[in-house]
């Protein structure tokens, strides 16, 4: 079953081929074979699952089944979760059983999925490999020398070795798309707003957003039906409806037209990665879509711009963490400034503390308006880049990353790890949507294509990755672990 | 040297809604400790804060109050610090883009002078928890209940240059939001709270001098004291050759001296920064006109109304329209007795001499503003005299009788207007009285007058009191004299 | 902008972040990098451009005033390193 993109099992579901309780069942066993070295999640949830799944199935036969009921997925650990640990990768949280169920985790089980668990990630979200974890790095089921990329790796990684056939990740600056890229699945970042933030835990408020991680595109759709919305808690959330993601994903290519930045095709771009990519826009071609250069020509920007607005709004949203309330408190502190002290400083990784450092010093008296109100502005002219754009273009497509997963521990220096965001972190400044869809392999590791799209363009994103899909099985290859039954 | 001082006052006024600024949990006072903090309040990951509509209305009806602009568009900012009371690490504020603009309050002073004072801006921001420092294992105890309540931060120029000027606008503001029913104005609660900006200055310079933060400052009293306390120390410093520093310092109201708060810590960087997870707040001008147009009628335009369409004097008027609770007990007195000055007497009179006696605020007075009103309007058809009026009061202050003419049917004290009562009764005090109708014959005419007062006496003493005076002294008068 | 030992002290002590002198030369390192990337912003001439805070300029929406919450207390204090009689402890804070 394990083999099954997420679209397939709900048809098994719905046809009776097997049970919620038989397909959890056969995961969970996949989980406890193949996650002792893979590591991609932190809290399996098993029990909770198979009582999830058994209502699931009672659902189903008394004829109250969604077309989601009774579907396994995780969720990256910063959903918050009910009744379970919830650490946000990091030694802070390790403690911390959330009271309280994120929007998005409501949602999902309003729909009737079942959670398995909840996947390693980088602490706070802070990282482009899974190496920030205080629970360990994340192996790339393609290559256990390679990283599975970040911040949602765990979700990428469990989704890429047949241990659950979706996972939700959130995406600050690439976090769902470059993973997704690494380990050679599918993961859409939907349009800011689109999806509640209430109960994520917070990295950079103006720049996380939730989305799913799966096999396909169709599966995404499916997922992204379930999670989007307004949410009354969320004042960002944006009120609008949410369209029938399913329904438009056939529409054909023909005519589409498709914008390739330049920017996005230059020096530091590897070679085998380029020639995938460009392999992949022949296919929009042969589709019927028309192909053009364009230029976003603040694209370098954008790296400076999220490293002082991301680190800012970090600085301020991890200033809960003071060992009060929740989290890790240090032993026998001596007086308040202790406390808070050695309590942040034991509780917070070096990543952490860095990008911490980092926005304290940019938001401090004589600083903010050399680096937070010029990011800002700078923030603005990127935007523009984009909505200039798709002036002209429908879509935008290029690499989700320079590379391939590079290896563990390969990037010792957090500047040149920062560089690697070069392609996704802009959409994020920007607000708008992008989905990243295997397109073939470089030195044996998966190449993911980046679709860009205007504000609140998750239809026609997943419809052109749809259509690649239909017309590609990229999506199909599966690494030599995932073939593996027990 | 002549001194003058300068004062600014930061007052914090916390708005009278039932939930809290950024989240749905309750403002009450009282409740058990951390009862009343939520998810939201308490800052656990991953919580968002949502933006209370009645804040943002209360808000802007207090700046239309002072006459302010009314930016279309306010942001709310965050301010990082670290504090126990403080759960975020920050305190959702308003630094750049506030609520209310510029406006000014007008004051009222002891002598009936008046004087504007401009307010800078009032910004909307969450309270911060308490801190509990009773003894738990030489621990504190952090209570969050509070943390989240919206507060209104009214910001002054420093306009004023006295304690009394000081007192008299945190009184304006007051009155101003409870007027408004924005606050219940309860200071002991800490439903209005102050931060006062002292500073001193030779008379005549340009320049202001150091200031001094004096915070914890929590009622009317207490800041004249701390004024008071402050200025002094400033001048005696600067005059033994000190100087005044730039610090926080805290008023001890037992030791009615302030203190600096001296703290090792570096000076503090709040780091503010727009809050991403609120959105611009967009003010249309049909909601503020809507707002502007529904509101009630603020002290300063109904002191005016008291002076000069009732007739008033200043200084009436400015008590009368003190608070919401005067000025609507004296409009409804002056409603049932038809008489402005009459009504204003006994409000101010008897009405607020009883009350001050037994502590009570006039919402909870034993005489209603109907039974009053019927009262006064007895002694304004002259039903009944000055002496019974008062009879009457204490009668009904005491629960004798449900109105004034019940009480004065009882005690029997109509007022006598009948010449021939009144006629019989002088002649039987002159029959009874020939020795001083005699000495009243043998005096200076001038010094008859003073006389008069005898007979004036036994003739109402004879009536217990009911007879008109006035009457009573005409007729004396005219049979007296016919007699000399 | 040249960053100094003092500045990282100042920040960490800002963040409540406890360094030892070996962590603040580290980081200093890295922070000075990170910052001589960031400078790259001081290239672009901003010039008139309105700070973009919000992907999408969209406006608060505003909650009606209504209690929707109930005591959790002792929900919510089930995570807490330290409370009691309903209060979170902390070292004693001295005014």
């Amino acid at each position: 079953m394990h083999d099954k993109t997420l679209t397939e099992l709900a048809a098994g579901l719905a046809s009776g081929e097997f049970s919620s309780r038989e397909l959890t069942q056969a995961l969970l066993a996949r989980i406890d074979r193949f996650d002792g070295d893979l590591n991609s999640f932190i809290t399996v949830t098993a029990e909770q699952a198979l009582a999830t799944a058994d209502r699931a199935d009672a659902d189903r036969a008394s004829g109250n089944a969604g077309p989601l009921t009774g579907v396994p997925l995780a969720l990256k650990d910063i959903f918050c979760t009910a009744g379970v640990k919830t650490s946000a990768g990091s030694r802070m949280l390790d403690n911390f059983i959330s009271p309280y169920d994120a929007t998005v985790v409501e949602k999902l089980a309003a729909a009737g999925t079942v959670s398995l668990g909840k996947t390693n990630m980088d602490e706070f979200a802070m990282g482009s490999s899974n190496e920030n974890s205080f629970y360990g790095p994340v192996q790339n089921p393609w290559d256990s020398d390679a990283v599975p990329g970040g911040s949602s790796g765990g979700s990428a990684a469990a989704v890429a070795a047949g241990l659950v056939p979706a996972a939700m990740g959130t995406d600050t600056g690439g976090s769902i798309r470059q993973p997704a890229a690494f380990c050679g699945i599918t993961g859409l970042k939907p349009t800011y707003g689109r999806v509640s933030r209430y109960g994520i835990i917070a990295y950079a408020s103006s720049l996380d957003q939730a989305g799913p991680l799966a096999r396909t595109a169709e599966d995404c759709a499916h997922l992204l039906g379930a999670i989007a919305g307004h949410d009354l808690r969320d004042s960002t959330s944006v009120a609008r409806g949410v369209p029938d993601y399913i329904q438009e994903l056939d529409a054909p290519l023909a005519g589409l037209r498709i914008g390739l930045p330049r920017e996005y095709f230059g020096d530091g771009l590897d070679p085998t990665v380029a020639s995938a990519v460009r392999e992949a826009i022949g296919v929009f071609e042969s589709l019927g879509a028309t192909v053009r250069e364009i230029s976003l020509p603040h694209t370098h920007y954008a790296i400076p711009a999220y490293y002082v607005i991301a680190p800012a709004e970090a600085s301020s949203n991890l200033a809960r963490y003071d060992g009060v309330r929740f989290g890790h408190r240090c032993d026998a502190p001596e007086d308040l400034t202790d406390l808070y002290k050695r309590s942040r400083a034991e509780g917070f990784g070096e990543e952490v503390k860095r990008r911490i450092l980092m926005g304290t010093h940019t938001l401090s008296e004589g600083f903010f308006d050399a680096y937070y109100k010029k990011a800002q502005q700078v923030r603005r002219l990127i935007r523009q880049d984009f909505l200039d754009a798709f002036d002209e273009v429908d879509v935008l497509m290029g690499p989700a990353s320079p590379t391939p997963a590079f290896d563990l521990g390969a990037k010792k220096d957090p500047v040149s790890m920062y560089l690697q965001d070069i392609y996704t972190i802009a959409i994020n400044l920007a607000g708008i949507p992008g989905i990243s869809v295997p397109a073939g392999f470089a030195g044996g590791r998966p190449v993911g294509l980046q679709i860009l799209g205007t504000h609140f363009a998750e239809a026609r994103l997943l419809n052109v990755a749809h259509q690649f899909q239909q017309a590609t099985d990229w999506h199909l290859r599966r690494p030599a672990l995932a073939e593996e039954t027990l | 040297m002549q001194w003058e001082t300068v004062i600014g006052l930061e007052v914090h006024v916390q708005l009278a809604t039932k939930s809290k600024i950024f989240s749905g949990a309750s403002t009450a006072f009282g409740a058990d400790p951390n009862s009343q903090a939520c998810a939201v309040d308490l800052g656990l990951p991953g919580v968002l804060p949502v933006l209370n509509e009645a804040a943002v209305a209360m808000a802007v009806q207090f700046g239309l109050g002072i006459h302010a602009e009314i930016p279309e568009v306010s942001v709310f900012d965050r301010k990082n610090y670290f504090y126990p009371d403080l759960p975020k690490g920050y305190q959702t504020s308003q630094m750049y883009h506030p609520i209310v603009g510029p406006g000014e309050v007008e004051i009222t002073l002891e002598d009936g002078e008046t004087k504007r004072i401009r307010v800078h801006h009032a910004h909307l921001e969450e309270d911060a928890g308490k801190s509990l420092h009773e003894d738990f294992q030489g621990m504190t105890g952090i209570d969050l209940n509070r943390a989240g309540t919206p507060l209104l931060e009214i910001v002054s120029e420093p306009d004023m240059r006295s304690a009394k000027e000081a007192a008299a606008y945190l009184k304006a503001i007051h009155s101003i939001v409870t007027y408004l029913g924005i606050s219940d104005g309860n200071m002991a609660e800490g439903s209005m709270r102050c931060d006062v900006n002292v500073s001193v200055r030779p008379r005549g310079q340009a320049s202001f001098g150091t200031r001094a933060e004096i915070k914890n400052v929590n009622s009317f009293r207490f800041v004249e004291r701390a004024i008071a306390f402050e200025v002094e120390r400033q001048i005696e410093l600067i005059e033994d050759g000190g100087e005044v520093v730039q610090e926080t310092r805290l008023f001890d109201p037992e030791r009615d001296e302030t203190r600096s708060m001296r703290t090792k810590e570096q000076a503090n960087d709040y780091r503010y920064f727009p809050c991403p997870d609120l959105l611009p707040v967009v003010l249309d001008r049909a909601y503020v006109d809507h707002l502007r147009d529904n509101l009630p009628e603020l002290p300063d335009e109904k002191r005016a109304r008291f002076q000069n369409a009732l007739g008033l004097s200043a200084y009436d008027a400015g008590v009368l329209s003190a608070s919401r609770a005067m000025a609507e007990y004296f409009e409804a007195v002056k409603e049932v007795c038809g008489d402005a000055k009459l009504a204003a007497n006994w409000v101010q009179g008897e009405l607020s001499g009883a009350l001050n006696r037994e502590g009570l605020p006039i919402q909870n007075s034993p005489v209603s503003a109907t039974q009053l009103g019927e009262l006064v309007a007895r002694v304004k058809d002259d039903t009944i005299n000055g002496k019974a009026a008062k009879e009457v009061f204490q009668a009904l202050w005491h629960g004798e009788g449900a109105n004034a003419d019940e009480v004065i049917e009882a005690k029997g004290l109509k007022q006598v207007t009948d010449t021939g009562a009144i006629e019989a009764m002088i002649d039987q005090v002159i029959a009874d009285s020939p020795a001083q109708v005699a000495q009243y014959r043998d005096a200076e005419p001038d010094k008859r007058g003073k006389m008069i007062g005898y007979f004036v006496g036994q003739v109402m003493k004879a009536s217990r009191g009911t007879a008109n005076p006035q009457q009573v002294n005409a007729l004396l008068k005219e049979k007296l004299d016919a007699l000399c | 902008m040249a960053l100094e030992h003092a500045d990282v002290l100042r920040a960490a002590h800002l963040a409540r972040l406890g360094l030892d002198d070996d962590e603040a030369a580290h980081y200093l390192d890295d922070l000075g990098r990170i910052l001589a990337m960031v400078d790259q912003l001081q290239t672009l001439d901003t010039e008139g451009v309105a700070p973009l805070a919000h992907p999408l300029e969209t406006t608060q929406r505003l909650r009606a005033d209504e209690v929707t919450e109930t005591d959790q207390r002792s929900r919510f204090q089930r995570c807490a390193p330290a409370v009691e009689q309903g209060l979170y402890l902390v070292p004693r804070v001295v005014e």
